[in-house]
């Protein structure tokens, strides 16, 4: 009897943590869906505040961008301090260190890691860039990327490592050919995760990436992203700009989604390369 | 204390074979826990040598020093001469990846690697540059393993998608792939099912012609079939603590039929402890 009322309740609470889940997609997805006009949305910049028409393509173009700023400086900084902290500085006092600052940095909220940004990249430089948000993105997802290799690394059998060791490969070898192929389906689950995330902030961008109303790719000057835009128009007492905001809503719901399924995939691939 | 008798004892057993691996009043200690305490030990040339004796004596822990894998356990120290081939194995300017290359290592549990049986075989080929025809050698080496006729067609499939013993031969195929001199087994048929047992038995026969063969076993029918020298270990307590020494070294015949220490005769006789 009482495993039934706890089998029950568990099951209650667990469908309780799944309805502001779709609430946020259901919501979105009605109030957005009527908004997307093909292929104006994707291609068309926005028009002036009051007027209806145009999109936002430049802000889809600004976040996968930014976002691509951001994973060349945190995926190659992420990936190579979590192999050293999983095969060659195990144990060591770097290796702590590192450590605890990458759970520290977990903790910091996403507007510091802008702030961050626009004292190190926006302040030198004398202005908000393309560039500045991808350096804010690159430090929230930092963390994130460590310690899901770290921990991809650690999940490889150590039987494994004295295998490889054992025909004579040097630790290098070792963990180039064996010990990362073998992790990278979760290596991979753990950057696009970071990039689900990032993808989704807009206070690390509103004062490094900012905005722009026009179609811009060089990372040196402002760019639009999909956060900031919707933070924006929302603001903005027209309803053709807030319609737009929804669209924009959507359509970064959809991003954010379509990673996380990826990351699944990635995750369920066998560890087998060769 | 009997290490001197031991000495003896050893070289009137194949005293005609040259030894491969030397060691001398050799010592481990995993941090300050003193694992085995005053090894004296010949492994003489392509013979087989098993290893016998009760779990936590140092079995492994000595077979591993073999081939310097015990270098990565950052508390491993030990003290004492090993020798290869007169080459002192410990010395400062021996490169222990040169080491792994000629004394190879078939682990308890079999651990392919996630990749192709061909690559399996190729990988330890390649990062020891060795020359040649990967494909010949991964023949070769597959058919020395007694592997060959049930994977030839298979080659591409994973490594770890075959039987457990099938596993286990493709170990000792990757071992020998790189030509080595020594080869190191611990515990090979731990996980296996009797047959694959034979098997790999069957395969130790062949390969002692061309290689000298170290081997770990619980099984003592095992030891007294394959073995051509055999080494028990035993544990006694030093200071509370338990500490790993070898207790008798000798022909198989004499360890299994007249043995000269009572442990020995009880422990092969299954009435130990
Ligand atoms: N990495 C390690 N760190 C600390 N102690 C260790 C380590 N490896 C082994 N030991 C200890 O050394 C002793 C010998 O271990 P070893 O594995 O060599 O025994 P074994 O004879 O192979 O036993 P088994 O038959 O169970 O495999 C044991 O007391 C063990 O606890
Ligand atoms: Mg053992």
């Amino acid at each position: 009897m009482l495993s039934i009322i706890l089998t029950s309740l568990t099951f209650i609470f667990t469908t309780a943590i799944l309805i502001p889940l779709f609430m946020v997609v259901i919501n979105v997805s009605a109030k957005g869906v009527n908004q997307l006009k093909f292929p104006d949305t994707f291609t068309q910049l926005p028009p002036p505040p009051g007027l209806t028409e145009g999109g936002f393509g430049h802000a889809i173009i600004g976040t996968l961008i930014t976002l691509a700023i951001a994973s060349s400086i945190a995926v190659p900084f992420g990936i190579l301090s979590a192999i050293y902290l999983a095969e060659f500085g195990r144990g060591s006092k770097i290796a702590y260190l590192v450590k605890f600052s990458a759970n520290v940095l977990t903790g910091v909220p996403a507007i510091l890691c802008g702030l961050f940004a626009y004292s190190v990249v926006v302040m030198p430089m004398g202005g908000f860039s393309a560039f500045s948000g991808g350096v804010a993105l690159a430090v929230l997802m930092l963390p994130i990327i460590v310690r899901a290799t770290e921990e991809a690394l650690l999940l490889v059998p150590n039987e494994m490592r004295q295998a490889a060791i054992g025909v004579g490969s040097t630790r290098f070898q070792m963990v180039i050919s064996i010990i990362i192929p073998a992790a990278l389906p979760a290596i991979i689950t753990g950057v696009v995760l970071a990039l689900a995330r990032a993808a989704g902030e807009a206070a690390p961008l509103l004062f490094t990436a900012f905005n722009n109303n026009f179609w811009a790719t060089d990372p040196m000057q402002p760019i639009a992203t999909l956060p900031v835009l919707i933070y924006f128009f929302s603001i903005i007492p027209y309803k053709a700009s807030q319609d737009l905001a929804w669209a924009a809503a959507m359509v970064l719901v959809a991003i954010v989604l379509i990673f996380s399924i990826v990351a699944r995939l990635a995750g369920k691939q066998k560890a087998f390369y060769s | 204390m009997t290490v001197n008798n031991e000495l003896i004892n050893q070289s009137q057993a194949f005293s005609d074979s040259t030894s491969v691996i030397d060691v001398e009043d050799w010592n481990v200690y995993y941090g300050d826990f003193h694992a085995l305490k005053s090894i004296f030990l010949k492994v003489p040339k392509n013979k087989v040598t098993a290893f016998i004796g009760p779990s936590g004596c140092g079995k492994s822990t000595l077979l591993r020093c073999f081939n310097r894998l015990n270098d990565l356990i950052p508390s491993f120290r030990a003290t004492g001469r090993m020798t290869y081939h007169g080459q002192d194995l410990y010395s400062s300017n021996v490169d222990a990846v040169q080491v792994r290359r000629r004394i190879g290592m078939v682990f308890q549990k079999p651990n392919p690697f996630p990749k192709s049986i061909y690559d399996n075989i190729a990988y330890g080929v390649r990062v020891n540059g060795i020359k040649g025809d990967m494909d010949e050698i991964v023949e070769q080496s597959l058919r020395r393993a007694a592997l060959w006729d049930e994977v030839k067609d298979k080659l591409k499939q994973n490594g770890t998608a075959i039987s457990g013993g099938q596993q286990q031969r493709l170990c000792i195929a990757r071992a020998i792939a790189v030509q080595p001199d020594v080869v190191l087994m611990d515990e090979p048929c731990a996980s296996l099912d009797p047959i694959s047992t034979l098997k790999i038995e069957e395969l130790i026969h062949q390969l002692k012609e061309n290689y000298t063969i170290v081997i770990v076993t619980h099984n003592m029918q095992q030891a007294s079939r394959v073995a051509d020298l055999t080494a028990f270990f035993n544990v006694r307590v030093v200071d509370d603590k338990r500490q790993g020494y070898l207790a008798e070294v000798d022909r198989t015949e004499i360890i299994f039929q007249n043995p000269k220490e009572e442990a020995t005769q009880q422990y092969v006789s299954g009435r130990f402890g």
